[in-house]
């Protein structure tokens, strides 16, 4: 270990605290970078456990392009658990990074990757435990720049007192200029923090929000401006143009202990036009860039080898939508030579009886459960949300999942869908009984389980004008599908409404509310994603305590008009395209996918002049979801169940 | 294991360091991607999901170091045992090295059944009123002396009293530092196992009177026996396959 590692007064902490593996790095892939003077050290944190964090790819890519260069050394580090938390305060041991074991305050750089709302409490803890000032005002030449990134950073107001730069979009370019700027000051003496931040604030893809002025009128927003001319009046999102460019991770991290999604991880393409209108990834990633098809092989074959590993997931927003996946997948999976038995898996399916050929194509043996995202229980809720799947293509899919083998297929529904009614509601367990139904004419043991998720709209999607549905309505649909799927052989399974609620208030929050998420974190609101620690209590009383009402961010519909908190940060789509598809939705009309249909001008393409990087301009393979798809019987139910639900 | 058609090999190696806070589940999973890393010729299970066939030994507390853990693999034909550690070692995390292997006898007894005593190096400090290390060798003499030895511990959840003695075959003084001693010890693992905690709860429920109190501040496992017919052998040493190609032909 380095002179300036912390290991030894970490070592006595661990065997005191659960799961102590997690601290110690290690990992397969992982580097022990030396800090030479002159370089910009950078800690990457992910403000949630290491079983959760390790696996993020967006972390990993940053790690190893900034390990690469020379001006640039990068360590990582996570959210220690709360018992280590307290010992770790008792002891008076900061943050550390796990590489090396440094203390957080010997780097320049602390870059967060914000993934989800809740975890706000967790980077102001993070920030804390390495020595720093939590608000950015308060912070000295001396300490480290809070950067972060992330898909949360596309509304990053509510985290603007405590973040110095944020990195809005692909992160893989903004890093090595973030990279000069900071070197540059650091060389110049590093003398006012001011100076680094207005440079910082002139990058493409950066924002750094103590450059802009937010004034009110009353709770609304009045106007966003830059303090300085030469400080973008909108940021507008970094893009990386092609993603052969971008082979990360060529290392993929290999943990020593168990972590979610704990296999080879190769991101097979970025983006997604299914224009899915609650899916905030489908809208800020745009446009579609795939991946060469051979460099995915090589990828996976370099990586199983290198890693060990013995499972490889393709990933994607909709993996199935990769060009030419129906010759890539039989290649991976018959050639395996010299890596022994390996799995190959496809998160995100859509679904159709294609993507069950695929997955019956991947998984030989342990044909156990399956899993479809209909999102919504109706054919003209799912018209609202751009989600075109009829009921002829899901009850396919469900009886080529029976058929083969599998035995308990999973629905992912999300609740509180706008325009939605509790036919809409019912018509998740109707669903459900039919999968059911379907099952059991192939196996006595087949199950259903649909599971709900409380819909909290999110900035930039054509949803962001709508009320979400408060806590008690949340709960009340809840209750009508647990009566409804009641001794049908379905499992319900529920997101907290709760979780749901406070998740609402920094989705689409402002500045202001900032100084709630800090109560929170005061009142020892930590690791709020996890049910354990969640507090929907604690988030009220942060809100009252910064005199906001939780309503005005949550549950309050919004209008054209209205000048949102995210509208200086920009993901490329237009205003008014977004406005419209919001019209739409709710006249009920769905919108094709513009990589196999003319382009309808979101704004993307043209307003960055980049362009589709799609090996393939005809429609996938299976298609469907509305992909030159006949769907004037969209809702229309198979004659067969109609008939099985009579007799 | 057994050997049937297969090629079943024991190793022996060592987990030293910061590792050693990673888990018995942690180290089949690390164990298991070296193999593939090292492109072993495993031998798989051949049941509906083919797992590779592999028996650990005794599992090691998380936290605790090793210079004597074993455990059995089968492979499918004999790629030279010599060369199993350096191929294995390549893929293994720092502080675990593969220190010796050996070709295994076919259906050889498991490491768990087999083993029947663990030796130990506990380093403990004294936080009693006596410091001496007179006090310390008193505790372990009283301690000996006792025919019966109970302790409080957890089994399956439940508070349970205990007695330890039988377990102890053997406790030393083995080396003594300023602010710290050594404590060689041999816990029997069979019929009931004791580990380290046990002894240091054991010593310290007759320490007490004679102002001595224990804590555990390091274990390293040194060694793992086979008691077999008066004999006490290593596992690398117990169960060899013989190079007697003749009598199996005959």
């Amino acid at each position: 270990m380095a002179m300036s590692s912390l290991w030894p007064r970490i070592e006595p902490l661990l065997a005191r605290v659960e799961k102590p593996a997690r601290y110690i790095g290690m990992e397969r892939g992982s580097l022990r970078p030396i800090h030479r003077p002159g370089q910009v050290a950078w800690l990457l944190l992910y403000p949630d456990t290491y079983e959760i964090g390790l696996p993020n790819q967006g972390l990993q890519i940053l790690y190893e392009i900034l390990n690469e260069r020379d001006d640039a050394v990068a360590e990582r580090s996570y959210a220690p658990w709360s018992d280590l938390e307290a010992e770790m305060r008792r002891a008076g041991v900061p943050l550390f990074s796990v590489d090396t074991h440094r203390a957080a305050s010997d780097f320049d750089v602390l870059g967060f990757n914000l993934s989800a709302e809740l975890v706000a409490t967790n980077l102001l803890n993070c920030i804390d435990l390495a020595g720093c000032p939590v608000r950015a005002e308060d912070r000295a030449p001396t300490d480290p720049l809070v950067i972060a990134g992330g898909h949360c950073t596309f509304n990053p107001e509510p985290y603007a007192d405590f973040v110095d730069a944020f990195v809005i979009g692909d992160g893989e370019e903004p890093v090595g200029e973030i990279t000069e700027v900071v070197g540059a000051w650091k060389r110049g003496g590093r003398a006012h923090r001011e100076a680094v931040l207005h440079d910082l604030a002139t990058l493409p893809g950066v924002y750094v929000p103590s450059m802009y002025d937010v004034t009110y009128d009353g709770a609304r927003i009045v106007a966003v401006e830059p303090r300085y001319d030469d400080v973008p009046e909108r940021v507008e999102k970094a893009t990386v143009a092609d993603l052969a460019d971008w082979p990360y991770p060529k290392h993929q991290l290999v943990p020593l202990t168990e972590v979610v999604h704990d296999r080879l991880n190769v991101e097979i393409f970025r983006g997604c036009t299914r224009g899915c209108r609650f899916c905030q990834a489908g809208m800020i990633t745009r446009p579609v860039r795939e991946r060469p098809a051979d460099q995915v092989r090589t990828m996976v074959t370099e990586g199983l080898a290198r890693t060990g590993y013995d499972e490889v997931a393709l990933t994607s927003l909709s993996s199935a939508d990769f060009s030419g996946i129906e010759r890539l997948v039989p290649d991976l999976v018959n050639n395996q030579e010299g890596c022994g038995n390996v799995a190959l898996s496809l998160p995100s399916l859509r679904v159709d009886a294609f993507t069950v050929g695929l997955a019956a194509e991947i998984q030989k043996v342990k044909r156990t459960g399956l899993t479809f995202a209909p999102e919504a229980g109706s054919w003209r809720l799912r018209q609202v949300i751009n989600k075109m799947i009829t009921e002829e293509d899901l009850y396919a899919a469900v009886e080529g999942a029976y058929s083969q083998g599998w035995r308990r297929v999973k629905l992912y529904f999300l609740s509180g869908l706008p325009t939605e009614a509790d036919e809409d509601t019912l018509g998740i367990a109707e669903m459900a009984k039919n999968v059911v139904k379907i099952g059991r004419r192939y196996t006595k043991q087949a199950s259903c389980t649909a599971s709900l998720g409380g819909f909290v709209p999110k900035a930039h999607t054509p949803f962001q004008w709508f009320g979400q549905n408060g806590v008690d309505e949340m709960r009340r649909k809840v209750g009508v599908l647990r009566d409804a799927t009641r001794k049908t052989g379905v499992q319900l399974r529920w997101h907290d409404p709760e979780a749901s609620y406070a998740e609402g208030i920094v989705s689409r929050g402002d500045r202001r509310v900032g100084r709630a998420i800090e109560h929170v974190w005061r009142a020892g609101g930590t690791f709020q994603e996890w049910s354990e620690h969640f507090s929907l209590g604690l988030w009220l009383d942060g809100m009252a305590a910064a005199g906001l009402d939780p309503d005005f961010y949550v549950t309050r519909h919004r209008d054209e008009t209205e000048i949102l908190p995210w509208d200086h940060v920009a993901a490329g789509l237009h205003r008014d395209f977004l406005w419209q598809d919001w019209r739409s939705a709710l006249d009920e009309h769905g919108l094709p996918d513009c990589r196999w249909t003319p382009c309808y001008d979101c704004g993307v393409c043209t307003g960055y002049a980049i362009e589709h990087v799609v090996a393939s301009s005809v429609t996938p393979a299976g298609g469907s979801q509305g992909t030159d798809q006949d769907l004037s019987h969209g809702g229309w139910t198979p004659v067969a169940l109609v008939e099985t639900r009579s007799s | 294991m057994k050997g049937t058609d297969g090629f079943p090999v024991r190793i022996g190696f060592v987990k030293r360091g910061p590792v050693r806070f990673i888990s018995h589940r942690d180290l089949a999973r690390a164990f298991e991607r070296a193999f593939r890393v090292a492109e072993l010729p495993l031998a798989f299970t051949l049941g509906f999901v083919p797992r590779p066939k592999v028996g650990f030994g005794l599992a090691l507390s998380v936290g605790h170091e090793s210079d004597a853990e074993y455990l059995d693999f089968e492979l499918t034909h004999d790629p030279g045992v010599a060369g199993i550690g350096p191929l294995v070692n390549q893929g293994l995390p720092e502080g675990m090295a593969v220190t010796a292997a050996v070709a295994l006898a076919d259906r050889a007894p498991s490491l768990q059944e087999s083993v029947t005593t663990v030796g130990y190096d506990i380093t403990v400090t004294n936080e009693g009123d006596d410091p001496s290390v007179a006090a310390i060798e008193a505790t372990i003499r009283r301690a000996l002396d006792c025919p019966v030895l109970e302790i409080q511990r957890t089994r399956k959840g439940r508070e349970i009293t205990e007695d330890v003695r039988p377990a102890l075959r053997r406790v030393e003084l083995a080396e003594v530092e300023p602010a710290s001693a050594v404590l060689r010890c041999e816990l029997v693992t069979q019929p009931r196992s004791a580990r380290p905690s046990d002894l240091i709860a054991a010593l310290n429920s007759v320490a007490e009177p004679i102002g001595v109190r224990l804590s555990e501040r390091r274990v390293l496992r040194t060694h793992q026996w086979i008691e077999r017919g008066g004999a006490r052998l290593e596992p690398l040493e117990a169960d060899p396959r013989l190079a007697v190609p003749e009598a199996r032909a005959s």
